[in-house]
């Protein structure tokens, strides 16, 4: 099923969205992906604060090429989400509640996908041009050190991205094998 | 004896590096067309368009097929009666790779240290692969290297009595593990015999190879046929959300190897398997 989704993505919006719905995306997101990730985790288990307010927030893992003068960003596709796997779990205790990406994920993050209420949608690896097209703007919001893995915020417009994995744990990967 | 001057190394590989990673070659392209018209399901049909108007945006927008830009792997297969001058031979490979990244806005995707994990900033080091051959002439192959699906590759130190049965269950394990983390349709390449580094090395150099160009051996032409019907079978597909599409190619590529091993490497790459070639 085709859906038009805005952020930020409410609990309930989740609770809206099935394995295999091809969405359109709009609003604000941020971007990160292994380093930042790294990074957000390391500084939560120091007792700081996070540079981004997780509450009902969506994380594009991904890492752009620069931006040619005149456009926001360069080309951003999604990175595989997996590698994510260690950290995604303990942002979602804190409020994250969508991710895009590509690829598998654990059992741990399904498990915290239902604990949350929260859902996992892929992008299509590999159509990085194509999808930057769909973003409007770009800023960094910390982690610059990282280049092109510091941690930014886009604004989106009908971004393309089916639901892999719904908040009951369906998971579309599994339907296929 | 000829005389190469190595700024005429740099400058080939500075324009590798951003042809490849703005264009793919015409056979990778007439494969995903093949694809999109094998596809039945309107998912796998709409993942194939969205990558063939990626493509498409990608030339005439100049915006790099995929963020990742990969690390620059280099082979060179260098005349044995040329006589490199003007400066250090990899310095010169390393510093085509530094202007074509940054000239090129293609992402810098390589740490200086595995572990310390800081950014060179510059995407060098590159992988340099040599072998002197007999003549005076160079010829250089620029890959660049994405990541999703190369930590999807494998080796695997076979024993000889696995024979072919083993050889085709290690590829068909590899890909099936891959599935949707590779980016398919992918392309496999196979490196079977040689040592353990020799076989990852024929892998990697397989995946050069044109798309649907077969080995000159007849048996090992039939196993990359079949293997390519099974890896299909999979029905991993486009995206890994289904189809007929999960491989373009397998190319595999072959050597001696000694009587107590069968050693046998994959090296998956996403459908952006980008490749330059230039002989000079």
């Amino acid at each position: 099923m085709e859906k038009k989704i805005t952020t930020p993505i409410s609990k309930d919006k989740v609770k809206d969205l099935k394995a295999g719905d091809y969405c359109y995306i709009s609003g604000e997101i941020y971007v990160a992906r292994d380093a930042a990730h790294k990074r957000m985790v390391e500084s939560l288990e120091r007792g700081e604060k996070l540079p981004i307010d997780l509450k009902d927030a969506c994380i594009y893992y991904m890492g752009p090429s620069p931006a040619r003068e005149g456009r926001p960003i360069g080309s951003a596709g999604p990175t595989t989400a997996t590698r994510m796997d260690k950290y995604a779990p303990i942002l979602m205790d804190l409020g994250q509640t969508a991710m895009i990406g590509k690829g598998k994920r654990s059992p741990e993050v399904i498990e915290a996908m239902k604990r949350n209420t929260a859902v996992y949608f892929a992008a299509v690896g590999g159509a990085g041009a194509l999808l930057s097209k769909c973003i409007k703007e770009s800023e960094i919001v910390d982690y610059e050190d990282l280049g092109a893995e510091a941690l930014l915020k886009i604004k989106i417009e009908d971004f393309p991205a089916i639901v892999v994995i719904d908040h009951e744990g369906n998971n579309l990967y599994e339907n296929i094998k | 004896m000829r005389e190469i001057d190595v700024k005429e190394l740099t400058n080939n590989i500075k324009e590798m590096c951003i042809e490849a990673n703005y264009g793919l070659t015409d056979d990778m392209k007439a494969a995903l067309d093949k694809a999109y018209e094998a596809e039945e399901t309107e998912l796998a049909k709409k993942i194939l368009g969205q990558l063939e108007e990626n493509l498409k945006i990608a030339g005439d927008e100049m915006i790099p097929i995929c963020q990742d830009t990969g690390m620059a792997v280099i082979f060179l297969e260098i005349g044995q009666d040329i006589h490199f001058v003007g400066g250090n031979f990899e310095d010169a490979i390393n510093e085509g790779v530094r202007a074509g990244y940054t000239e090129g806005y293609l992402r810098k995707s390589v740490v200086s240290d595995p572990l310390e994990r800081v950014n060179t900033n510059d995407n060098t080091p590159a992988i340099i692969h040599t072998r002197i051959v007999p003549g005076d002439k160079l010829k250089i192959t620029v890959a660049p290297k994405g990541f999703g699906s190369e930590n999807m590759s494998r080796i695997f130190m076979l024993k000889p009595a696995q024979g072919i049965e083993g050889v085709k269950e290690a590829i068909l394990t590899a890909v099936s593990d891959a599935g949707p983390n590779a980016c398919p349709p992918m392309v496999v390449g196979v490196g079977v015999g040689g040592t353990f580094e020799k076989a990852a090395i024929m892998a990697k150099q397989a995946l050069t190879r044109e798309v649907g160009k077969h080995s000159d051996i007849p048996y090992v032409a039939e196993l990359e046929k079949e293997m390519l019907e099974k890896i299909n079978a999979l029905g991993i597909g486009p995206g890994g959300l289904g189809g007929k599409t999960t491989a373009f190619a397998v190319n595999i590529n072959t050597y001696a190897t000694h009587i107590a091993g069968l050693p046998v490497a994959v090296n998956i790459c996403c459908h952006v398997n980008r490749h330059a070639v230039r002989v000079i």
